[in-house]
């Protein structure tokens, strides 16, 4: 593979070029937040969060493919603040109610909630009337955490058809929809996993929960973007 | 639907209570006739939805099953649609325009007079299941509104009393063309190059395929022609790209989707000079190295199809398409037509390729840009409608006399869409370079309040900037024009109207897309309602940056219709808000209502509440 040049936040880097500016970036760690990314499933830009001034432009470092002399500046007071304004726009959007969600810890939304120091959004609550689909043997989708980030529909690659998850609607309306019939026999470990895909409290597992008590869970201990030596190494 | 259904009333499946049920037999044909091909999904949801009244389970399930797909992913592609629907919306659609200037020429009583002859509500089916009321977005018919679509034919210029006889046609199962209507005109009221009728289409292909693509692509680079379907990039460019790029095959679309409220130019091309268009394409074709042409077409404009068809079996009989066009050894290349199902956002590029392979239509991640890996990931150039009409017109007169008209960096002339409050809306093709005013001369506008630029996603323009001029450098428009006189609420008929148009047609995959337009809307209803502080104001125009950071166009400019309202007309903001710095937005009353009546008390606000 052959190597390119490109600079984060003013220092050079060598890099294999058929990377993305996130894959670059967190090889290198350097901390750009993402929300609707999850490694090893096919990056689509939609909630917007990675977004980084990329030769001059704002684009989404999730999508963006590495290219020869590319300048790359991935945190900016003005980043940050747009930043925390899609946190703050996903808290609005949603109904979350953090102590009762068995997420709440190791929750990706809420990690970053506390990265930007979020207090009252600017925004005004949606309250949206969004259901909990609890017929499935396994799993439970709870609509109202739902950022509708797709990465339960991209986790399954695009070539296994059927899908599973997929959206429906569109505009304000869009949901998570999913196939009972086709899901009907998942086990412990798929529902796991389906769980372990989507960032925030929106799939979980059936009769099981609560094993990590809160205060002790991922992000209770070190938080997101953690400057402590063991998260940085 | 209702119990008790006399034995003359419309069932959509007689004999058969459970809603809706499919016939089988009907959508196996249906599925046979695209190869069940899972490409042309979205023909096969057209043809089930024409042919049913919607598209039920069974048929999700039939669909599903031939494309070893799950059924919520034939859903997730249908429901993405304003046309598809999961439930019966009756022997007859209603499809009545929502548009701004639909508004502005008295929608509101169009919609009751239906409402009342027909005895439901938009939204809904009539009890006895034979006439569905919905709205819809702009139908590019804003220079004859109030016009409405009917099972595919557009109905124009409504009142009331046409409204009491096309129900009266309906209720007697008049075929759709039958019913008493007006047609669509064509409204041309200005000619310039592209209109006036002097190109003989062979002549401008045969020119083209004598010339090497390379020879075509340099004829037109020369031309500096720029898109026109608002982006303005250089065609030349484009297609040079999309040539080099390498592909088994390569494939030319045209953008005919024309979806931003107020253009109604391309849908005049298509009715009007199809044969120029299609010279285009070809044109087109052969430059890039395509032997495949598609034409996405709007839901909306399914009524010209027949006659679309036609023209192109003509150019097949003429030799200028099929094998050996024109006469040229070894250039194959044909046109077909491919339609759309509903979704403004389907006029963006990507979302048109994804759209046209059967998906929703959602915005495409770029880079790969779409001369790269277009349509089925090969290289396609996209351009509009207009643009293709450019290119027939440059081949067949030379790129010189293109460069004489317009401006230095706006060549050529423009077609505008104009309507509104004006004396004369229709098409105008001007050169660029023209300004506002000269346009609102031409139209016959007075006591203008305002002029819409570029519709929803544009500019809305105060009277100091009408001395502007409309080219790619001061003000770039894709063709829409809408005056809006003294006598109008801007915030409340314009802004509030486009805010819902984003809002609706988002494809929401987006988080300031889907999410901050709705918290614009609500800033703006609390602005409307007297509660708005100068803060609110600061607030909307910082958002602008977030809404930068959406994937397409659409989310980039929704907030457009506020901020440029903002910066043009602060006025109108400033005298609506309260000149404190915190307006309480709780009411009490309201928030304990509830709980109140359910524990049968009356609540001791102090205060003077009720
Ligand atoms: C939301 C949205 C809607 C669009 N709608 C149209 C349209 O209806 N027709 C069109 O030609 N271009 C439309 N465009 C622009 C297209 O993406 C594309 O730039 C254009 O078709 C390219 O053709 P051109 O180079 O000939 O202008 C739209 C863009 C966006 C973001
Ligand atoms: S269910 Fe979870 S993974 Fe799926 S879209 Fe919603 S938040 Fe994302
Ligand atoms: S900006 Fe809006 S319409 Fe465009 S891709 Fe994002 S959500 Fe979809
Ligand atoms: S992580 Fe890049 S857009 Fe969501």
């Amino acid at each position: 593979m052959n190597k390119i040049l490109i600079t984060i936040d003013g220092k050079g880097y060598l890099v294999e070029s058929d990377k993305t500016v996130l894959e670059v970036a967190r090889e290198n760690k350097i901390f750009i937040p993402t929300l609707c990314n999850l490694q090893g499933i096919k990056p689509q830009g939609s909630c917007r969060i990675c977004t980084c001034m990329i030769d001059g432009r704002m684009m989404t470092a999730c999508t963006t493919p590495v290219s020869n002399n590319m300048i790359v500046i991935t945190k900016t007071e003005e980043l940050d603040k747009l930043r925390s304004n899609i946190v703050e726009l996903l808290f609005a959007e949603g109904n979350h109610f953090c102590p009762s969600c068995e997420r709440s810890g190791n929750c990706e939304l809420q990690a970053l909630a506390y990265l930007y120091k979020i207090m009252v959004p600017e925004f005004d609550y949606i309250f949206p009337n969004r259901n909990v689909d609890a017929t499935h043997p396994k799993i439970i989708l709870d609509h109202n955490r739902c950022i509708l980030c797709k990465r339960c529909i991209r986790r399954k690659k695009e070539a296994e058809n059927p899908t599973w998850f997929v959206f429906k609607n569109r505009g304000d309306k869009v949901q998570i929809n999913f196939d009972h019939e086709l899901t009907a026999d998942f086990d412990d470990e798929m529902a796991q996993k389906a769980m372990d895909t989507c960032p925030v409290g929106a799939i979980i597992r059936k009769e099981k929960g609560y094993d990590v008590p809160m205060g002790k869970r991922k992000y209770d201990k070190h938080p997101i973007n953690c400057d402590c030596i063991k998260c940085k190494e | 639907m209702s119990e008790k259904q006399s034995p003359k009333t419309f069932l959509p499946n007689e004999g058969d209570d459970s809603g809706c049920s499919c016939d089988c037999g009907k959508i196996e044909a249906i599925l046979a006739k695209y190869n069940n091909d899972r490409g042309r999904l979205m023909d096969i949801l057209i043809d089930v939805q024409d042919s049913q009244g919607c598209v039920g389970k069974e048929a999700v399930a039939k669909i599903a099953k031939v494309f070893n797909m799950s059924k919520v992913d034939v859903v997730q592609t249908l429901s993405f649609y304003h046309f598809f629907s999961q439930t019966p919306r009756g022997k007859y659609t209603v499809y009545l325009n929502d548009s701004a200037v639909a508004e502005m020429m008295g929608r509101d009583e169009i919609t009751k007079a239906f409402e009342e002859e027909v005895g439901c509500k938009f939204g809904s089916v009539s009890e006895d299941g034979r006439i569905g009321l919905f709205d819809t977005a702009c139908i590019g018919m804003n220079d004859q509104e109030p016009s409405a679509i009917i099972n595919k034919r557009v109905f124009t210029k409504l009142t009331k009393e046409k409204v009491a006889k096309i129900v009266k046609g309906m209720k007697n199962d008049f075929e759709v063309e039958d019913l008493p209507c007006t047609d669509v005109q064509d409204n041309i009221l200005m000619q310039g190059p592209i209109l006036t009728k002097d190109t003989e289409i062979g002549e401008a292909v045969r020119k083209a395929v004598f010339m090497s693509p390379e020879e075509v692509i340099e004829e037109i680079k020369q031309s500096n022609l720029r898109g026109r379907g608002g982006a303005g990039f250089p065609t030349a460019l484009k297609w040079r790209f999309c040539r080099n790029a390498p592909g088994e095959k390569h494939y030319v679309f045209c953008n005919a989707d024309e979806g931003e409220p107020g253009t109604f130019k391309d849908r005049v091309i298509l009715t009007e000079r199809p044969n120029l268009l299609f010279a285009g394409m070809t044109i087109a074709g052969y430059a890039i190295g395509a032997e495949e042409g598609i034409l996405y077409l709007r839901y909306e404009y399914k009524f010209m199809e027949k006659q679309l068809e036609e023209v192109l079996t003509n150019l097949r009989n003429k030799g200028l398409l099929g094998k050996d066009v024109a006469g040229k050894e070894g250039f194959n290349y044909d046109i077909r037509i491919q339609s759309g199902g509903g979704a403004y956002v389907c006029g963006e590029e990507s979302a048109l390729l994804e759209s046209a392979e059967g998906k929703r239509g959602e915005p495409r991640d770029r880079p790969p840009f779409p001369v790269v890996k277009g349509y089925m990931q090969q290289p396609t150039s996209v351009n509009n409608v207009e643009t293709f009409c450019s290119v027939a017109k440059i081949m067949h007169k030379s790129a010189k006399w293109y460069r004489s008209l317009g401006t230095l960096d706006s060549t050529g002339s423009k077609l505008v869409s104009v309507s509104g409050d004006c004396e004369r809306p229709g098409i105008y093709e001007i050169e660029w370079g023209f300004t506002v005013q000269d346009v609102l001369n031409l139209v016959g506008a007075r006591n203008v309040q305002a002029v819409q630029v570029g519709g929803p996603s544009g500019k809305c323009i105060a009277p100091n900037d009408f001395n502007r001029k409309l080219a790619y450098e001061d003000l770039s428009t894709g063709g829409s024009i809408i005056v809006i006189g003294k006598q109008r609420d801007l915030l409340k008929d314009i802004v509030m109207n486009f805010l819902d148009f984003f809002i609706e047609e988002s494809c929401g995959s987006c988080v300031p897309c889907r999410a901050m337009t709705v918290q614009y809307k609500k800033k703006m209803e609390k602005i409307i309602a007297g509660k708005g502080v100068k803060k609110d104001i600061d607030q909307m125009l910082s958002w602008e940056k977030v809404m930068l950071m959406n994937r397409c166009g659409l989310g980039q400019s929704a907030c457009n219709p506020v901020i440029s309202t903002i910066k043009n007309f602060r006025e109108l903001y400033d005298a609506k808000i309260q000149k404190t710095d915190y307006v309480s937005q709780f009411d009490l009353a309201a928030a304990v209502k509830e709980s109140c009546k359910t524990a049968g008390r009356i609540p001791n606000l102090g205060g003077n509440h009720e």
